[in-house]
C-alpha cells in the first residue's frame, strides 16, 4: 500500500493504528470515559463486566476510565521528555560534529562519564536528591536521554559534514546555523526520526517503571505504571487487574517499535540485510 | 596488546572516579538540603544548623568528598540515616542476594541466547528465524512488571508451581534457593534473551557475508562447520560485548523485578532508600551499581581484545 509515496507495510500500518488509538483515547479521555476516574463506584476488585470493562480497582474505581486518564499522563510525560532530549541532544551533537576540536572532545567525554552509569540509577540518584514531580521526571529523563541523542546526532552529522555540498556551503562563507539548518538537518532527518520513535518508547517505559517503583507520578494522579503498582495486590487473589495497564504499556511500545522498524527500513539499502 | 589492556584499565578507573564525583555532587549539592530533608516538618534554623554540624555538612564539599571516597575504599560507607546502622551491614546481604539472582539468570540466558542466535543465523529466513524475530520484538517491548505479574498469575496463583514471593532464607539449601527464585530468574531471562539472540544472529550474519566465508562455501564445506569454525571466531568480539551489556542490564533490570517479587535485593533497597531520602544508602548503592556496570564493560572490552584473532597474533 502506498501513502504519500511511502510503501506502507502491514506491520507499519498496525503500528500506526495502535499509536492512533492510544493517543486518540488519551486526548479524548474526558469525552469518552464512561465513568468518573476518581469516584468509587462499587466493591473493590469487582470483576470485569459490561458496565466496567476492566473491572474496579482497589478502592472501587472504574479501571477503564482510569486507564484513559492515566494514558494522558504517561504519554505526555514521555513525549515532553523525548522532545527535550532531542532539542538538547541534536544541537549539542551537531555542534560537536561541526566545530570539532575541543568542543567535540569535551562534550564526548562528558557523555562517556554520564553513560557509564545505568540510566535508571542516575535517575534514582537525582530523585533521591530533589524528590519526584512531573517537572523533575521530564527534566531528568529528557537530559539523560539527551546524552544518548547527542551520540546519535553526532554520528549522523559526522557522516554528512564530510560531504562535498557541506564543504561547498562552508566555503561560500555561510554561517554555522545556516549550514546546520539547510545542509545537514534535511539529510539527518530520516535516521533522527527513527531515533525519536525509539527514544519515545524507551522514555515511555522509563516513566512507567519509575511510577511502578513509586518514584514517578505521585498520587492522587496515576499513570499506567502507578496503576500497576496500586493494583498489584489483586494478583495473589487471582485477578488480572494490574495486567490491563501493564498490557497497555506493552501495546503502545510494540506499536511504536513497529513504526520505528518501518522508518529504518525505508532508508536502508534496498537490497540490504534487514537483520 | 598489553599496552591496549593497560590503557583500557586506566580508562575504567578514571571513569569510576568521575562517576563517584557525579554521585556525590548530585546527592549532596542539588537544591534539597540534606539537613532539612531529614528534619522535614520539624525544621527550625537551630535544628538544621545542629544536624548540619553533626553530619559535617558545614565543611567544604571537596573535603567531604575526599573523606567519603577514602572511607568507601576502606569499606566504610557511612551510617544509614533511617536506622543508624552501618551502610555496609545493610547492603552486604542484599548484594549477595542480587548477585545470586543475576548470576542464576546469566548462567542460563547466555548459552541459550548464543545458541538460538547461531541457529537463527544458520537457518536464516526460515520459519524458526522469523518466529525468533517476532518474539524478540515483543519481548523488548514488554515492561518487566508485565512479564513478572503474568508469570505470577499463571504459574504461581493458578498452577501453584512456584511461590509468588521470592524470599531467600539462610536456612534454606542451595536448591531451595533456586526453586524460590525461579520466577524472577525466568522474568529476567525473558527480558534479556531477545536482545542477546538478535545481536548474535546479526554479528554471525555479517561475518558470513565476508569473502573468506564465501571461499569456504565454494570449497564445499558444510554450513554448520563454516558457522562454527570460520564465522564464529570473528563474530565473538561483538557477541561478548552484547553479553556484557546485557549482564549489566540484568543488574539494572533486577530493580523492577525485585519489586515485583518482593525479593530482598540491592535494587529494592536502593528504591526504598530513594523514597526515604536515605542519602548514604543511595550513594553506596549507586557506587556499587556503577562498579558492577563499569566493571562488566571493562571485562567485555578486555575479552574482545583477547578474543580478536588479529590482536592475539601481532606481527
Amino acid at each position: 500500500m502506498n501513502v504519500l509515496g511511502y510503501r506502507l507495510t502491514l506491520t507499519a500500518l498496525i503500528g500506526w493504528l495502535i499509536i492512533l488509538v492510544c493517543v486518540g483515547s488519551a486526548v479524548l479521555a474526558p469525552w469518552i470515559a464512561p465513568h468518573d476516574p476518581n469516584a468509587p463506584l462499587g466493591q473493590r476488585w469487582e470483576a470485569p463486566s459490561a458496565e466496567h470493562w476492566f473491572g474496579l480497582d482497589q478502592i472501587g474505581r472504574d479501571m477503564f476510565s482510569r486507564m484513559l486518564y492515566g494514558g494522558r499522563i504517561s504519554i505526555t510525560l514521555a513525549f515532553l521528555a523525548t522532545c527535550l532530549a532531542f532539542a538538547v541532544g541534536v544541537v549539542a551533537g551537531f555542534a560537536a560534529a561541526l566545530l570539532g576540536r575541543w568542543v567535540d572532545v569535551a562534550l564526548s567525554r562528558i557523555a562517556d562519564v554520564i553513560l557509564s552509569m545505568p540510566i535508571l540509577m542516575s535517575a534514582l540518584i537525582v530523585i533521591s536528591a530533589v524528590g519526584s514531580s512531573a517537572a523533575v521526571l521530564i527534566l531528568t529523563i529528557g537530559l539523560l536521554y539527551a546524552v544518548i541523542v547527542f551520540r546519535v546526532a553526532r554520528a549522523v552529522a559526522m557522516n554528512i559534514v564530510v560531504l562535498e555540498y557541506v564543504e561547498a556551503a562552508r566555503l561560500r562563507g555561510e554561517g554555522l546555523f545556516w549550514v546546520i539548518l539547510r545542509e545537514i538537518l534535511p539529510n539527518a532527518l530520516p535516521p533522527l526520526a527513527a531515533e525519536f520513535g525509539l527514544r519515545f518508547s524507551f522514555a515511555f517505559l522509563f516513566v512507567a517503571s519509575l511510577s511502578f517503583l513509586g518514584l514517578g507520578v505521585q498520587p492522587p494522579d496515576a499513570d499506567w505504571g502507578s496503576m500497576v503498582k496500586e493494583s498489584a495486590l489483586a494478583i495473589p487473589a487471582g485477578l488480572a487487574a494490574p495486567l490491563y495497564p501493564a498490557a497497555a504499556i506493552a501495546l503502545l511500545t510494540i506499536g511504536v517499535n513497529m513504526v520505528v522498524d518501518w522508518l529504518l527500513s525505508l532508508h536502508s539499502r534496498p537490497h540490504g540485510d534487514n537483520a | 596488546m598489553l599496552k591496549l589492556l593497560v590503557q583500557r584499565l586506566a580508562l575504567g578507573m578514571a571513569t569510576l572516579l568521575a562517576v563517584s564525583v557525579l554521585i556525590f555532587w548530585v546527592t549532596e549539592l542539588l537544591p534539597g538540603d540534606l539537613a532539612s530533608n531529614i528534619l522535614g516538618q520539624s525544621a527550625t534554623p537551630e535544628n538544621i544548623a545542629a544536624i548540619r554540624a553533626e553530619l559535617g555538612l558545614d565543611r567544604p564539599a571537596v573535603e567531604r568528598y575526599t573523606e567519603w571516597l577514602g572511607d568507601a575504599v576502606q569499606g566504610d560507607l557511612g551510617k544509614s540515616l533511617a536506622n543508624k546502622r552501618p551502610v555496609i551491614d545493610v547492603i552486604g546481604p542484599r548484594l549477595v542476594n542480587t548477585l545470586f539472582l543475576a548470576i542464576y539468570a546469566a548462567v542460563i540466558a547466555v548459552p541459550l541466547s548464543v545458541l538460538l542466535g547461531i541457529l537463527a543465523a544458520i537457518y536464516r529466513n526460515s520459519v524458526f528465524d522469523k518466529g525468533v524475530n517476532i518474539v524478540s520484538l515483543a519481548a523488548i517491548s514488554m515492561p518487566e512488571f508485565f512479564i513478572g505479574y503474568f508469570l505470577i498469575l499463571f504459574m504461581s496463583v493458578q498452577l501453584k508451581w512456584f511461590p509468588a514471593i521470592a524470599t531467600i532464607k539462610p536456612e534454606q539449601g542451595f536448591f531451595q534457593h533456586l526453586y524460590v527464585t525461579f520466577l524472577p530468574m525466568l522474568t529476567l531471562i525473558l527480558v534479556v534473551i531477545a536482545h542477546m539472540m538478535r545481536m548474535t544472529r546479526t554479528s554471525v550474519l555479517s561475518v558470513m557475508s565476508s569473502p573468506y566465508v564465501e571461499m569456504a562455501v565454494l570449497k564445499g564445506i558444510p554450513k554448520g562447520r563454516i558457522v562454527v569454525h570460520h564465522a564464529l571466531p570473528n563474530a565473538l568480539a561483538p557477541i561478548i560485548n552484547v553479553i556484557a551489556i546485557n549482564l549489566a542490564y540484568l543488574i539494572v533490570g533486577v530493580v523492577v523485578v525485585e519489586a515485583v517479587f518482593t525479593f530482598n535485593g540491592l535494587g529494592r533497597l536502593m528504591v526504598d532508600a530513594v523514597a526515604k531520602r536515605d542519602i548514604p544508602v543511595v550513594q553506596a548503592c549507586g557506587l556499587i551499581f556503577a562498579i558492577v556496570f563499569i566493571g562488566l564493560n571493562l571485562i567485555a572490552d578486555v575479552l574482545s581484545i583477547l578474543s580478536n584473532p588479529r590482536l592475539r597474533h601481532p606481527r
